[in-house]
């Protein structure tokens, strides 16, 4: 069963597409060590940088809404990875110590 | 994604029909696939897999396409038989692990709704009760009544539903009689193998408090780690 907010974060993805914005949806796909959203946690964004939902415990969510405007550009899904020992990690890493990689696409 | 996907995916949750959205994560396309749906037998059994342990499954096999699964079930549900004291606690306690929570009993003066606040009361005998609830795999049923009269009728229908969870409150002496009871009803061995009695993981509970802890333990442990 997907809880209420994440219910929400779909509802969220209809609705602003259906008002005539871009959108892009995140997905957790899969985690390693600890990681503090499970696989299938969603991140909505919408073309104005606005986003509900989350996919870490707010490690990561920034680098995400910058790929997913990306990702509402040129309407092609992508799969992002993050982690301590990733090279991003100074700036977006997780501090908790585990890896996420999440799906990120575009609502067409 | 696309929109009209996330409107089926809506429209399945409100309908509380379980589905799966499988993702091809190499191109992006996306399917929903129902109970029995499938590409093949592997992919069934990941969309039943998926269903059953309520958890998203990824599959990377060496050169095949790496799918992501995601379940939609339906709400959890939580019957419990017998509006007894420690229904009052496991109603509340249930509620905030997420389950939908109803409580049969047909005797008014313990079903009553000033004990009971916001709880769904369903007052007709166990048995029909119970089938009016259609039970189905999101379904926990916990009897409390220790009485044969109401417990029995409720969990003779809770053994012919896909309840992932049957417990029955009682001794063990209690709990032995009850099996031979419903093995004379024409339940086997194997069925009744599902019914958890004393139910409740064994923390000392006193309390009805503590002995709802106990019971809701167990169905969670059920639920998130089934037997193999």
């Amino acid at each position: 069963m997907p809880d209420q907010s994440e219910i929400e974060v779909l509802v969220a993805a209809r609705d602003w597409k259906a008002e005539g914005h871009g959108v892009a949806l995140a997905t957790v796909i899969k985690t390693w060590g600890s990681s503090p959203r499970p696989a299938g946690s969603h991140l909505v964004v919408r073309d104005d940088g606005f986003f509900l939902g989350s996919v870490s415990g707010g490690c990561v969510e920034g680098a995400v809404v910058d790929d997913a405007l990306g990702v509402m550009k040129t309407g092609l899904s992508k799969v992002l990875e993050f982690s301590v020992t990733n090279e991003q990690a100074w700036e977006v890493g997780l501090a908790c110590g585990g890896t996420v990689r999440i799906f990120v696409e575009p609502v067409q | 994604m696309k929109a009209e996907t996330i409107e089926t995916v809506l429209a399945e949750i409100e309908a509380k029909r379980p589905v799966v959205l499988a993702t091809n994560l190499e191109t992006g396309d996306q399917r929903l696939l129902h109970p029995g749906d499938g590409e093949n037998e592997s992919e069934c059994a990941d969309v039943e897999r998926a269903l059953r342990v309520d958890a998203c499954i990824a599959t990377d096999a060496e050169g095949g396409p790496r799918v992501f699964y995601q379940p939609f079930n339906p709400p959890l549900r939580m019957i419990v038989v017998g509006a007894v004291h420690i229904a009052q606690s496991l109603s509340t306690m249930a509620a905030l692990t997420g389950y939908e929570v109803i409580i049969v009993d047909p005797r008014e003066s313990f079903a009553a709704a000033d004990r009971f606040p916001g709880v769904t009361l369903n007052l007709e005998w166990p048995d029909a009760a119970m089938e009016s609830l259609a039970l189905d795999q999101r379904c926990a049923v916990v009897t409390l009544t220790h009485d044969p009269k109401l417990d029995d009728p409720a969990l003779q229908v809770a053994l012919r539903s896909d309840a992932f969870f049957i417990g029955c409150l009682g001794s063990k002496k209690t709990h032995a009689s009850r099996l031979r009871r419903l093995c004379k009803a024409g339940f086997s061995e194997a069925e009744l193998a599902r019914v958890k009695g004393p139910v409740g993981l064994p923390i000392g509970s006193r309390s009805p408090a503590e002995i709802a802890v106990s019971v809701l333990a167990q169905v969670t442990e059920t639920l998130r780690k089934p037997a193999p």
